[in-house]
């Protein structure tokens, strides 16, 4: 088990992720950073005050950038090439297809303002399928951490790790749920609570949400077992199977569409032994403009929709 | 003035690179045979004088790159390397064959001498200005050779790109573009104009040179003029798409069809007698 616990202390990811960028520019001299004139928003600027020669902003054309981290990859450097999570996925996908997954380049893609918490941008940047994009992609490996702890554990490790990666961060400040540092083990879940009525995975910062479900549910005397998912592809089936077999209900939480992402992943690493599942997650709409926490309780991505679905889910299994 | 001998030689060098291009596509029964014929003189050029490489050595840190951003020109690329000796020529025949490794397009993680893979047009620049940028970085004074089709460049991202070198002052960095004024519709002008092309490449901040891009000696003296450049240089090679085979000059339907038996016999009758002719 991994110990984990809700903390009153409120941490930004990309602060983690600038945190390990620097950690990392001192280390090694091949780390390249390459921003899409987002770099104050992504925190990467803080990367390229210190290496300036180590540091790309390509203005406003992502596909560009992509290509260019793919040159410098093949020439040896650890390009991370940042944006939020609609530009950095979408508005480059053939780019990353053809120019990095396909040629198996070492190109650490890490988006932030993923998902429907960025809040008043509205639709066009609440980006809700990227996980699902970058999972049908061959030679990617898909990571979306819960804390800004978890994010300086998932860098280090990426950059030391050939080929591509997405990680995807959102905007929002998040709970720190890892107090302790841990290495981080690629396509590996972590065990948070260890109950057996009823299977929580989460991935992102949901897992925050995951583990405020597990207090509510133990009020009811119902002991969820909460698996945190970092690592979406590739998707540790052995800790899904386990989890079905041990506690015969599943429900994924995830700030992304139902279609293509956490749950689609889980659904398919048990489709051999089924059990009951529900995915909470966007479902299948476009976000809105809006304060941030209200749209998370708007569109069911709160502890209380997670706690509530397991109640019905046990109520079913029990009729 | 460079030596007649190896004007000679890079001509029958780009008459064998055209003849295993016909050869290859043919065998396979599909492929792009126009716009791989269009590079032959240029590939020539560029794989058996101009560029620093080691066959023996494919991932040498110090070579000279080259991105084929109009991949569909593979078997042309595939020609030069093969005769360069980075895999026998015998493997040519096998072009898009299943279980063998030339690929339709080129993939630098199954073919020894691809820099990069392309495929998907308007994106090699982009990997270019990479390479060109790590150079500087690790203060290596390697060349990146990105060599652009015409079509293409109705693809925004090469104007994306574009903009990035000369923001780079990327000196190390030679675009080629192979202007055969075709595409797959039609006449690179009817379906999007892309004239004044050479004055959309100077403003944005390139050094561009004409030539005729079937002349070897042009060749040969732009690529060393841009050389001296401390600007991306541009190097707008006028071509005939299909030179080379008199009835896939100009033609718009070897863009991307093998020829017939038939064809295939008079496309190698020509090239032979080309080759006869330049031996004298």
């Amino acid at each position: 088990m991994v110990s984990a616990k809700i903390t009153d202390k409120m941490r930004n990811l990309r602060d983690g992720y600038s945190s390990a960028l620097i950690k990392l520019g001192y280390e090694n001299e091949n780390i390249v950073v390459l921003d899409a004139d987002l770099a104050l928003s992504t925190k990467t600027k803080r990367f390229g005050t210190i290496f300036p020669d180590r540091f790309f902003d390509c203005g406003i054309s992502e596909a560009n950038m992509m290509g260019m981290a793919a040159g410098l990859a093949t020439c040896g450097k650890i390009a991370f090439a940042s944006s939020f999570a609609v530009f950095a996925t979408g508005r480059c996908y053939d780019q990353i297809r053809q120019s990095i997954a396909y040629p198996q380049l070492n190109v650490k893609i890490v988006a932030t303002h993923a998902g429907i918490s960025v809040g008043g941008d509205g639709a066009s940047h609440q980006m809700l399928e990227d996980m699902a994009l970058m999972r049908a992609l061959p030679n990617m490996r898909v990571i979306a951490p819960a804390d800004a702890t978890e994010v300086e554990d998932v860098i280090p490790k990426i950059a030391s790790e050939p080929g591509p990666f997405y990680v995807r961060m959102g905007r929002a400040d998040a709970p720190v749920i890892f107090v302790r540092h841990n290495k981080f083990k690629i396509g590996k879940a972590k065990l948070l609570r260890r109950g057996s009525d009823v299977t929580i995975i989460s991935t992102g910062t949901m897992t925050a949400e995951a583990l405020k479900a597990y207090d509510l549910l133990k009020k009811e005397g119902i002991e969820a077992r909460v698996i945190h998912m970092p690592t979406v592809k590739p998707i540790d089936k052995k800790a899904v199977i386990k989890a079905a077999r041990e506690t015969g209900l599943i429900i994924t939480c995830e700030e992304h569409s139902v279609i293509g992402g956490l749950g689609g992943a889980v659904s398919r690493a048990m489709s051999e032994e089924p059990v009951p599942m529900r995915r909470i997650g966007v479902n299948d709409v476009f976000g809105e403009s809006g304060d941030a926490m209200e749209l998370v309780k708007k569109y069911g991505l709160s502890a209380d929709n997670i706690a509530k679905n397991a109640k019905d889910m046990l109520k079913k299994k029990k009729e | 003035m460079h030596d007649k001998e190896l004007i000679k030689e890079l001509q029958r060098k780009a008459l064998l690179i055209r003849k295993y291009v016909i050869d290859s596509v043919y065998r396979a029964g599909s492929g792009h045979p126009g716009g791989s014929l269009s590079i032959a003189d240029i590939l020539s050029c560029l794989y058996f004088h101009e560029m620093r490489h080691d066959p023996k050595n494919p991932r040498w840190p110090d070579r000279d790159r080259l991105v084929l951003s109009k991949g569909h020109a593979a078997p042309a690329l595939y020609a030069a390397l093969a005769m360069s000796g980075y895999f026998p020529v015998e493997e040519l025949k096998n072009l898009r064959k299943t279980g063998h490794f030339l690929q339709g397009h080129p993939c630098m993680l199954k073919v020894p001498g691809v820099d990069m893979s392309t495929g998907s047009l308007g994106q090699g620049l982009s990997v270019g200005i990479g390479m060109a940028i790590a150079g500087k970085l690790d203060e290596k004074d390697y060349r990146v050779f990105v060599i652009l089709g015409d079509g293409e460049m109705d693809e925004g991202q090469v104007w994306e790109a574009a903009a990035s070198a000369s923001h780079h002052s990327l000196d190390n960095l030679i675009a080629i573009l192979d202007r055969n004024g075709l595409q797959i519709d039609g006449h690179t002008e009817e379906i999007l104009n892309l004239e004044p092309m050479q004055w959309r490449w100077r403003a944005f901040g390139w050094d561009v040179i004409e030539i005729d891009g079937h002349n070897i000696e042009e060749i040969l003296d732009a690529l060393h003029e841009a050389d001296k450049n401390d600007k991306p240089t541009l190097i707008m090679a006028y071509t005939i798409k299909g030179k080379g085979v008199s009835f896939m000059e100009g033609s718009l339907s070897f863009h991307g069809k093998p020829p017939s038996d038939e064809q295939y016999l008079k496309a190698m009758s020509e090239l032979n007698q080309a080759e006869e002719e330049l031996n004298g």
